[in-house]
């Protein structure tokens, strides 16, 4: 039974944890730039939701897609400023040049907000679903399910409408795309916003059941990498099933080893199967 | 080479001057500059030669520095801890060549990146090894503050002078050309028979050993390490910082950009205690937009024609 329970636990994270790293996988996809930027992107939505929830008591799962467009703007027009000039550089460049604003970002956040842990309290609490013997926390299973609804909303997007395939076109062959006609420079910054997006409105989800602070940018921008390197890289359903990989894994490494080793595990699984599968479980080429 | 002497006596003017004045800021900074100077230069054969985009300096960094602290007390004598904590690193790096070094571009950077955050876990939690969190006292060398002082920066210089040798020699042999030949096209450069990975383990790990005694010797100089310092990925990213700023690739790029950062940190420092990682960020962002080719591309141009020509382009 206590397997079952941790085997919840984990499942429980992993339509959340998908939501964490799908934005970063599109961004490393489309626009072949690592976004060190990712995990304060995360935390920012989180004090976003934080602030919208204590001045005027929205519920932060709720918040979750105006968290999202706030991030959006945000992303267009870093990309715009920042990073578009870089754009096609080596991995070197585009890498420092991401770990740079992400150092300016993390300070101003730690300047405007502090180190505290902060911690939406929802009012009156959500409660626990109990199955058998095996107990799922509402907020969490909320959390997930509206993770994996944005995550779907996503693939949607990239499946069935004009930017969307525009997205997947500059990501497949940006110089066909660009003779067929497309602004190549405004799908690559609008890609980049969508990542924003989906940062910003993971951190709204995650700040309903974790404690936010400035300093946790870094554990989740490892997550997202981790997440890429499981589920491949180029694929929303990859991204899914890499998700919810994690949540396992963490979840039974945590039983086995202690939950303060969960980022050596992945970590540690992550340099194996780089090893051993850099395509990752479902990489392709392209983005679908 | 002429250039080479010129730069080489002017650090060694510089040296003797500091070590008669004996000031303990300048000789802290000088120590400071002799370190970065090292590990930009080691940084530089695999990131530079190679055109590999190593982030893993902080993982090998902190290895040396916990390889050294851990040795002496088991009380290796200080020299012998520091050639240790390099052997060690330098195990460890080929070992971990061998199993990243097949990986290009974004794979490798994140493979890199993240083994340093495994190697602080490891020492995070093998307590009753590195003191974990706590971390480690290394027992002090006895002396006056400016005689330890001037011992260390003794120690720092000779480990930079190595770097830029290792970085020299490398240049002019063999296996240069055959980093030369990887950093331009893999591919190519197995197919006309270099054996590519032989050369880029050898890169890496030569570069690893410099940055495992540049640790060693940190901690030594500090008396005190902790994971958190040691491990920093900050660690990793100011080389590549110092060696863009000068030149990426050449000899003498990574030796300028070392001054030049520890001077503009030093002044960030000075003005801005809250914000001087954001503003240090600020800097990495123009540095990368405005001066791609580091200070060199200033050569001829002003800073004003630069951000202009940098603005056309980009807007155009």
């Amino acid at each position: 039974m206590l397997l079952l329970q941790v085997l919840t636990n984990g499942l429980a994270l992993g339509g959340l944890y998908a939501c964490i790293a799908v934005g970063f996988s599109l961004v490393w996809g489309v626009l072949n730039v690592i976004n060190i930027l990712h995990g304060s992107m995360i935390v920012l939505g989180g004090y976003l939701a934080f602030f919208a929830h204590q001045y005027f008591g929205i519920n932060p799962f709720l918040f979750a897609p105006f968290a999202g467009a706030v991030l959006f703007v945000i992303g267009f027009a870093i990309q715009r400023l920042a990073i578009n000039p870089v754009m096609g550089r080596p991995v070197l460049i585009t890498l420092v040049l991401t770990f740079g604003i992400n150092l300016f970002f993390d300070n101003a956040m730690l300047a405007a907000f502090n180190a505290d842990y902060r911690k939406v309290i929802i009012d009156p609490p959500l409660g626990v679903f109990e199955i058998g013997s095996v107990l799922l926390p509402v907020d969490r299973l909320y959390a997930t399910l509206l993770g994996l609804a944005l995550v779907g909303a996503l693939w949607l997007l990239l499946r069935g409408t004009q930017l969307g395939r525009a997205i997947v076109a500059v990501r497949m062959d940006r110089d066909a795309a660009a003779l067929m006609g497309i602004d190549v420079r405004l799908t690559y910054a609008v890609a980049f916003a969508l990542g924003a997006f989906m940062a910003g409105a993971a951190g709204a989800l995650l700040s309903g059941i974790f404690p936010i602070s400035p300093v946790s940018s870094g554990s989740y921008l490892g997550k997202a990498f981790v997440i890429c390197v499981l589920g491949g890289l180029g694929s929303i359903p990859g991204v899914v099933a890499g998700g919810f990989a994690l949540g396992v894994i963490e979840s039974f490494g945590a039983l086995a080893f202690g939950p303060e080793h969960a980022l050596t595990i992945s970590f540690g699984l992550l340099l194996v199967l780089l090893i051993l599968r850099p395509q990752g479980l479902l990489g392709v080429k392209g983005f679908n | 080479m002429l250039r080479y002497s010129i730069i080489g006596a002017a650090v060694v003017a510089l040296f003797v001057v500091l070590l008669a004045i004996g000031d303990n800021y300048l000789l802290r900074l000088a120590t400071t500059v002799a370190m970065y100077v090292a590990l930009a230069s080691a940084w530089n054969i695999v990131g530079g030669f190679t055109g590999y985009p190593s982030f893993a300096t902080a993982a090998f960094f902190g290895l040396g520095a916990y390889a050294c602290g851990v040795a002496q007390t088991y009380g290796v004598p200080l020299i012998l801890a520091w050639i240790l904590a390099g052997a060690v690193t330098a195990l460890f790096a080929s070992g971990l060549g061998l199993a990243i070094l097949h990986l290009r571009g974004h794979y490798f950077a994140i493979g890199s990146l993240v083994v340093a955050d495994v190697l602080r876990e490891i020492t995070n939690s093998w307590t009753s090894l590195t003191g974990g969190g706590m971390g480690m006292n290394l027992p002090l060398i006895g002396g006056s503050t400016g005689s330890q002082a001037q011992f260390y920066l003794l120690a720092m210089v000779a480990l930079a002078g190595l770097s830029l040798l290792a970085a020299v020699l490398i240049d002019n042999s063999k296996l240069g050309v055959a980093l030369r030949c990887i950093e331009q096209n893999e591919d190519a450069a197995q197919v006309i028979g270099v054996d590519t990975r032989r050369a880029k383990v050898a890169a890496f790990t030569v570069s690893s050993l410099l940055v495992g005694v540049a640790g060693g010797i940190y901690a030594s100089w500090v008396s005190y390490i902790d994971p958190i310092d040691v491990y920093d990925v900050s660690l990793s990213v100011k080389p590549i910082i110092m060696a863009l700023l000068g030149g990426v690739g050449t000899i003498a790029g990574p030796v300028l950009g070392a001054f030049g950062f520890l001077a503009l940190e030093e002044l960030i420092w000075r003005n801005s205690l809250e914000f001087h990682a954001g503003i240090l960020g600020l800097f990495v962002v123009v540095l990368v937009v405005f001066l791609p080719g580091g200070l060199r591309s200033l050569q001829g141009r002003n800073i004003w024609q630069l951000a202009t020509a940098a603005f056309t382009k980009r807007w155009a």
